[in-house]
């Protein structure tokens, strides 16, 4: 790899440990990839922010402790706590302590305390083309596909060093021959009402992600008129079941105004058709069998922008939910302050819904709440919820959760 | 007699091993347990079996980003995996062996096989990982013996 006098130098040590060893990852995932170069990152977003393990608070205090600071602007993923109001999730006192720790890494690196998985609808959006480094999978994908701005599905840690140097190797996604679709999957045979349903997109993103893996894949046959909230939950779906990094949808997404464009006029071979027993089948793969009263129902996974929070409300019409159900909705800073001034917050916690801020569903300490079973909108969500939460699962659609959490009756629609 | 398969070196070093093959993808984060080392999603085919120590096969990594992370911390406590061995290898899953080697000083070698040579891959066989030539040496002797 090419690198200038000034990167050698950080590779020396000249500026500090943190930047040494962050750099030395940057050099040698680009010697992975075939990278010839770094190249300027105009954002970061770091995954590596819910205390997991100690081995992700024992990087982020000596990357601070050694000098690291951050030289662009980077947004930060959810915390495993909601640090506004540390006790709502009932965490343990080390759960909270160590939140606190990455909180301070983070934030004395130069962080701006977003706390979000959606940072592309909470005030840190890159633009088309711009190129950005970016972890968290569901945020990667949507910056690449939906926004069209340039990222490799990085991981926690790459993510960290990205920011210390304020670059990232040339590889990959970053470069616009790399973009370009490899297989199709045909969703035009579904019924309208079908495409315009939104709990279609999560399913179908599952799908897309078991059949693309780590490929590109180009989808026809959605509505140009796609709201963005079925974009997201799609994309969401697609890195959890495969890893999809940028998904083209014709028509839909910016680098796909046509096949054509997304394939770079290669002929696709292999190309796949959806229908809506696909779509059952998702649902029925993804959701415990056994499952028959759910009495935690989640929705924020990724976190809900204001508008989706403003749905869930009109579905609730009034109503409040079932004293037996928990009712979790999650979001981030920005969507929680304009909920807090415009009412909504106060209306739905009037209804029996709790919302959290900066904090992740997947993360919730189990041991302090009693739940059994879990509903939730988001197939990232279901497909995660039994190996980090050890409860089992299923998936609905939003109508679904909000009927569930009213009638306290386990409601599930026929997919679709 | 020993069967050496040629592949590509992703991630510097030399490790020893028993195979843990599936051919099914893996995703660190929700599917292995940092604190023990195990498979724990129900539906992986290796549910259940610890990666520590093993030279684990699987055909390309998937899932959300924090897989690398649960890689570090794996290495922290001793638990990782001795190599890594896939068909196509993705920057999150080489993140995680390439911060060990510059946090920790540590290496797992990660090298990827064609799909043809990575068939020849099973369970249990012991097997030696050089990523500086890209090899997978296969003791087939070994095995017999044991």
């Amino acid at each position: 790899m090419d690198l200038t006098s000034e990167e050698q130098r950080t590779l020396a040590g000249d500026d500090g440990e943190a930047a040494r060893i962050a750099m030395a990852v940057l050099v040698d995932l680009g010697a992975v990839f075939g990278a010839d170069r770094l190249i300027p990152v105009a954002q970061v977003h770091i995954d590596a922010t819910l205390y997991m393990v100690d081995a992700g608070v024992a990087f982020a205090e000596r990357m601070a402790a050694t000098g690291g600071r951050f030289r662009v602007p980077t947004s930060l993923n959810p915390s495993a706590v909601d640090l506004l109001h540390p006790e709502a999730l009932r965490p343990p006192p080390d759960l909270l302590e160590n939140s606190r720790r990455l909180e301070r890494a983070y934030l004395s690196m130069g962080a701006a305390p977003t706390w979000t998985c959606a940072p592309y609808q909470q005030g840190m959006v890159p633009r088309f083309g711009q190129q950005i480094a970016w972890a968290e999978s569901n945020a990667i994908v949507f910056a690449n596909s939906v926004i069209g701005a340039r990222t490799n599905r990085y991981g926690d840690l790459m993510d960290i060093c990205a920011a210390v140097v304020g670059k990232a190797p040339c590889f990959g996604l970053h470069l616009e021959t790399h973009r370009h679709a490899e297989l199709v999957i045909d969703a035009s045979a579904l019924p309208r009402s079908v495409q315009y349903d939104p709990a279609t997109y999560p399913l179908l993103g599952y799908i897309v992600g078991e059949l693309a893996g780590d490929r590109i894949p180009a989808v026809l046959g959605i509505p140009p008129d796609v709201p963005v909230r079925a974009l997201k939950s799609f994309g969401a779906a697609a890195a959890s079941s495969g890893a999809v990094g940028l998904f083209h949808m014709v028509g839909v997404t910016p680098e796909a105004r046509c096949l054509e464009m997304c394939t770079g006029g290669r002929k696709m071979e292999e190309i796949h058709a959806v229908t809506a027993k696909d779509l059952a089948g998702a649902a029925a793969r993804l959701s415990n069998p056994d499952l028959s009263r759910p009495d935690l129902i989640v929705v924020g996974c990724p976190h809900y922008a204001y508008a989706e929070m403003t749905t869930m409300a009109r579905l609730l019409d009034g109503r409040r939910v079932n004293p037996g159900i928990a009712f979790w909705a999650f979001t981030g800073r920005c969507a929680y302050g304009w909920m807090r001034h415009s009412g909504l917050l106060q209306a739905l916690t009037n209804a029996g819904v709790t919302v959290f801020t900066d904090a992740c569903p997947l993360l919730y300490p189990g041991e302090s709440w009693p739940f059994t079973a879990a509903l939730s909108d988001s197939a990232k969500f279901v497909n995660y919820c039994t190996s980090q939460t050890g409860l089992p699962a299923a998936i609905g659609s939003l109508a679904d959760c909000v009927e569930t959490a009213v009638t306290g009756r386990f409601r599930r629609s026929a997919f679709p | 007699m020993n069967v050496i398969l040629k592949g590509c070196p992703v991630v510097a070093g030399h490790a020893a091993g028993r195979v843990l093959k599936s051919d099914q993808s893996i995703s660190f984060w929700g599917g292995v347990d940092p604190h023990t080392g195990c498979i724990v999603d129900p539906r992986h085919d290796l549910f259940g079996q610890s990666v520590a120590g093993r030279v684990l096969a699987f055909p390309v990594g998937k899932g959300s980003s924090t897989g690398s992370l649960i890689l570090l911390e794996l290495a922290r406590v001793g638990l990782a995996p001795a190599a890594i061995v896939t068909i196509r290898c993705e920057p999150i899953l080489a993140t995680g062996p390439i911060v060990i080697k510059h946090f920790y000083g540590r290496q797992i070698p990660v090298i990827t096989l064609s799909a043809e040579d990575f068939d020849r891959l099973e369970t249990g066989q012991p097997v030696e990982v050089d990523a500086e030539s890209g090899t997978v040496r296969i003791e087939i002797d070994k095995k017999s013996l044991s």
